[in-house]
């Protein structure tokens, strides 16, 4: 298989033009002829089933949540991206291009992210006509706030909520084409199968969560939009029921998956209180705009906070970045804070966090501008605490948090499966090996509002599709293929509960496959989750029945999953044998401790096929090249 | 600390339910509410024996997932919290506490304490929005909206269609929802010129789904945990006589 990523030629800033005009139309009377098919409806699915819906394409959308608007995008609490130039201070497409090309460590595609950039100017306009109460000044204009690892001011936000206006946005779009009749929208559905007719993607296979029932759905094209994999370190600031099995089900049927070892650990969460903990809280990290993370310089000094002078204190991303100072990106602040926690000065009971120091902004500031700011994070970090952020330093400390990796897809976002087309967190196109703050919501966006309603429309123009009904040999297949799983599930009737499970193989990836990885540890990890997966098939316990809501079931079909798929990232991450933004071998370091590519060796997406469970699948490499942004060690100091 | 708990089961929508007692034993104070549950429900499966089903996902206050009444109150005893933002710290040793689902005749029960939350849904889907196709919008900084209208836009904008209104009033009226998103859209210039369709449309879905009308008790205020105001309430009022003055 040779990995075509269908780049447009001619120069960076024409490529998104030139492509538009090049690919196909499909005629406005026969679009309502074509169903397509969305799952998953956070900013990448509900923009993309609400776009389709608006130029008059039958979209059949689905989620596993009770409503559309609970996608997980609704966390997202910091902001979102833009290429406005609003503040006079210097920014522009290119400098968000090349900001993102370097802030993922040259591990991304040019021709993409150069798309995403140009695209992020829209992305602002369409969500203040949906009426997005982004964040205003004084004279009525939109405010901007510079973000993670940013030098310019090119964040929009809607206080701590940014997410959540802006699905809400996408959210009331795609209801409004319910209402219009042009989506028809599935909720509490579970994706659980691919069906792939004559080597296309044309349907999917759905567990209805409340009533058990397996459901068939046949469509002309498929877009999956079901978001990242970080649930497979057990913690994670991941809602609960993010999963992997919509992107595992599509690659077991075909589709590569690039680059999972990729993923991302956000550096301000709140540290983990004991064993019964069934997620991460992350606190945006716009708070590193104004709070100062430091250790004490004492190895083991147990004072409290207020009780060691400065003099004693190590502000140690200023010391050591002073020209970024707290505002490195995120995986450079998360790996310092490891470190410091390593040598032993980390704070708190368990000594696995470091501060976030507010007490200079106050005095500079007043009270009143951080409330204003930042309000509702200090109100959730008390009441996970029960401390006051106004008065005592935070403690975090890293946590998983996005998944860079995702299904491999080229510039039309078209998987290696003709019609499979993947967006948002589920593909793994555009941050490379590291995703900046506030590129996310940009990211799901751009690709479900801008990119995909033009590239479908490509492919359906550019290929024959004869007539598929659900009743066809390839839909049996996969329901029974379905049925067979959950009928598996329930009978091994064990006496293992499937949380404990999932609680086990988490710490495996975050122990061996977490923040800093080396062969040894890689290859430990190899070994375990097989050993695990097999136990789960022994010993695990799935009561109930199958006709019937049952979260012990579901739950534990996505578990199976990533015991399958942990495998999978493990191995990238052994295979790639160089230091890349979040993907960090202690093996390959600078003397400073810095992460050291090897880019003659690793400038490719490893892009990987299924051969089955437990077989070592084959790698394709897609070459990645810079052309405008040469590769330089990124340096923050 | 243990814990006697009076949970709500039901087997399907069709089902009759009842309360069952279940004995949380060793709860630490740092535990969420829902953790507490899940270590239960995490016992039971041990067993063999179904798992309590109850809805949650974002476990940090935000997606309006989950929908528990605790001791007769939606979302627990604490203000301007969702039952996942609710910790064991405020219980203490021997407390007995009944967790019943979302009652109302417009959130039919699922399965045990999961409802089914779509009217919601429809009520957004009926009017809750501005018409703007993807595509022509223009530039973000071509209408100057003032601070303190934004502000308060966002501040009714922050409503998490829980549903914990509903579930709060004797009415069971979907007011305090409706009137959040009604009031956004009044507030800001770019929901103008659907206001009077919007207001209208939305109310007489409601309508429909079978919630009740407001009889301005405040219990929705009390219990929302974005603690949206019922100022929102008095807004869409007067959005729906304007509506109805004015229509031709």
């Amino acid at each position: 298989m040779t990995l075509d990523a269908q780049i447009p030629g001619g120069a960076i800033a024409e490529k998104w033009d030139r492509h538009k005009f090049e690919m196909k139309l499909v005629n406005p009377a026969n679009k309502r002829k074509y169903t397509i098919i969305v799952v998953g409806t956070g900013l990448a699915g509900a923009s993309a089933a609400a776009s389709l819906g608006e130029l008059g394409y039958n979209v059949l959308n689905f989620c596993i949540q009770d409503s559309p608007r609970r996608a997980h995008s609704i966390a997202a609490q910091g902001g979102i991206n833009a290429a406005k130039n609003y503040q006079n201070d210097g920014d522009s497409v290119y400098r968000l291009f090349y900001d993102t090309v370097k802030g993922g460590d040259y591990r991304s595609r040019e021709a993409n992210v150069y798309r995403l950039a140009q695209l992020s100017v829209n992305i602002i306009d369409q969500c203040v006509a949906q009426g997005v109460p982004f964040a205003r000044e004084y004279g009525g204009l939109l405010d901007n706030r510079s973000f993670g690892g940013a030098q310019v001011s090119r964040t929009f936000y809607a206080r701590g909520q940014t997410g959540q206006q802006l699905l809400l946005g996408a959210y009331q779009s795609l209801m409004r084409q319910v209402h219009e009749k042009s989506v028809k929208l599935f909720a509490r559905r579970e994706m659980l199968d691919l069906v792939v007719v004559d080597g296309k993607a044309r349907g999917i296979i759905a567990r209805n969560l409340s009533t058990g029932e397996i459901e068939r759905y046949a469509g002309d094209a498929v877009v999956l939009a079901t978001g990242g994999y970080g649930t497979v370190y057990y913690l994670s600031t991941n809602a609960l029921n993010s999963n992997v099995t919509a992107a595992w089900r599509a690659h077991k049927r075909g589709a590569l998956f690039a680059n999972p070892c990729f993923t991302q650990i956000h550096p301000t969460c709140i540290p983990v209180s004991g064993d019964h903990q069934s997620k991460l809280t992350l606190m945006s990290e716009s708070l590193r705009n104004d709070g100062r993370v430091w250790v004490p310089k004492q190895k083991g000094d147990k004072r409290r906070p207020d009780q060691i002078p400065e003099d004693e204190r190590d502000y140690y991303l200023e010391r050591k970045y002073p020209s970024f100072g707290n505002l490195v990106p995120r995986d450079v602040a998360s790996r310092n804070a490891k470190q410091a926690a390593d040598e032993g000065r980390g704070v708190g009971e368990s000594g696995l966090a470091v501060y976030l120091d507010f007490k200079d902004a106050i005095n500079r500031l007043g009270v009143d501008v951080i409330k204003e700011k930042y309000g509702n994070l200090f109100q959730m970090y008390q009441k996970i605490t029960d401390e006051d952020a106004y008065k005592v330093p935070m403690r975090i400390y890293p946590a998983i948090h996005y998944t860079m990796g995702g299904l491999w897809v080229d510039y039309n976002l078209m998987s290696t499966v003709p019609g499979l087309h993947v967006l948002g967190e589920a593909n793994f196109s555009d941050h490379g090996a590291n995703r900046l703050g506030a590129s996310a919501l940009m990211q799901g966006l751009a690709d479900g509002y801008f990119v995909i309603p033009y590239t479908i429309g490509h492919y359906l123009a550019s290929v024959t599709l004869p007539k598929v009904t659900t009743d066809h040999a390839a839909f049996k297949d996969a329901s029974e293929n379905v049925q067979g799983r959950i009928t598996k599930l329930l009978s091994v009737k064990g006496n293992r509960g499937i949380r404990e499970i999932h609680r086990e193989l988490g710490r495996i990836m975050w122990d061996d496959v977490g923040m800093a990885r080396t062969d040894a540890s890689l290859r430990r990890a190899l070994q375990a989750i097989p050993k695990l997966r097999d136990e789960f098939w022994q010993s695990v316990s799935v009561p109930g029945t199958p006709d019937n809501l049952n979260q012990s079931l579901e739950y534990a079909g996505r578990v199976a999953d990533y015991l399958e798929f942990a495998e999978l990232l493990a191995l990238d991450a052994l295979e790639r044998r160089e230091s890349c933004g979040g993907h960090f071998r202690e093996e390959s370091q600078t003397p400073e401790g810095e992460a050291l590519r090897d880019d003659a060796n690793f400038t490719y997406a490893a892009a990987w096929e299924f051969t089955g469970v437990g077989t070592k699948p084959t790698v394709h490499k897609e070459p990645l090249t810079f052309e405008e942004v040469h590769p330089t060690q990124r340096s923050y100091k | 600390m243990n814990l006697k708990l009076r949970i709500w089961r039901q087997a399907g929508p069709a089902a009759a339910g009842r309360l069952v007692e279940y004995a949380a034993d060793h709860v630490s104070p740092d535990m969420s509410f829902l953790e507490m549950l899940d270590v239960v429900n995490e016992g039971l499966t041990k067993k063999g024996e179904e798992a309590i089903a109850f809805d949650s996902d974002c476990r940090e206050g935000i997606c309006g997932t989950c929908s528990l009444v605790i001791n007769g109150v939606p979302h627990g005893p604490d203000r301007g919290t969702t039952a996942c933002q609710l910790h064991m710290r405020r219980f203490k040793d021997g407390d007995s506490v009944t967790i019943e689902p979302w009652r109302a005749a417009a959130f039919p029960v699922v399965k045990d304490l999961i409802v089914d939350r779509s009217a919601f849904d429809r009520i957004i889907a009926a009017g809750g929005y501005v018409s703007v196709n993807c595509g022509g919008a223009p530039d973000g900084n071509a209408i100057p909206i003032p601070k303190d209208v934004a502000d308060l836009a966002m501040d009714s904008a922050a409503c998490i269609g829980c549903g914990a209104c509903v579930a709060a009033c004797k009415n069971a009226s979907a007011h305090l929802f409706m009137s959040a998103k009604i009031s956004q859209f009044a507030l800001l210039p770019q929901g103008h010129p659907e206001r009077h369709r919007r207001v209208t449309a939305m109310i007489a879905q409601a309508d429909g789904e079978g919630f009740g009308s407001c009889s301005n008790e405040g219990e929705c205020q009390a219990v929302c945990p974005k603690e949206i105001p019922i100022s929102n309430i008095a807004r869409m009022t007067r959005e729906y006589v304007k509506a109805a003055l004015l229509a031709k």
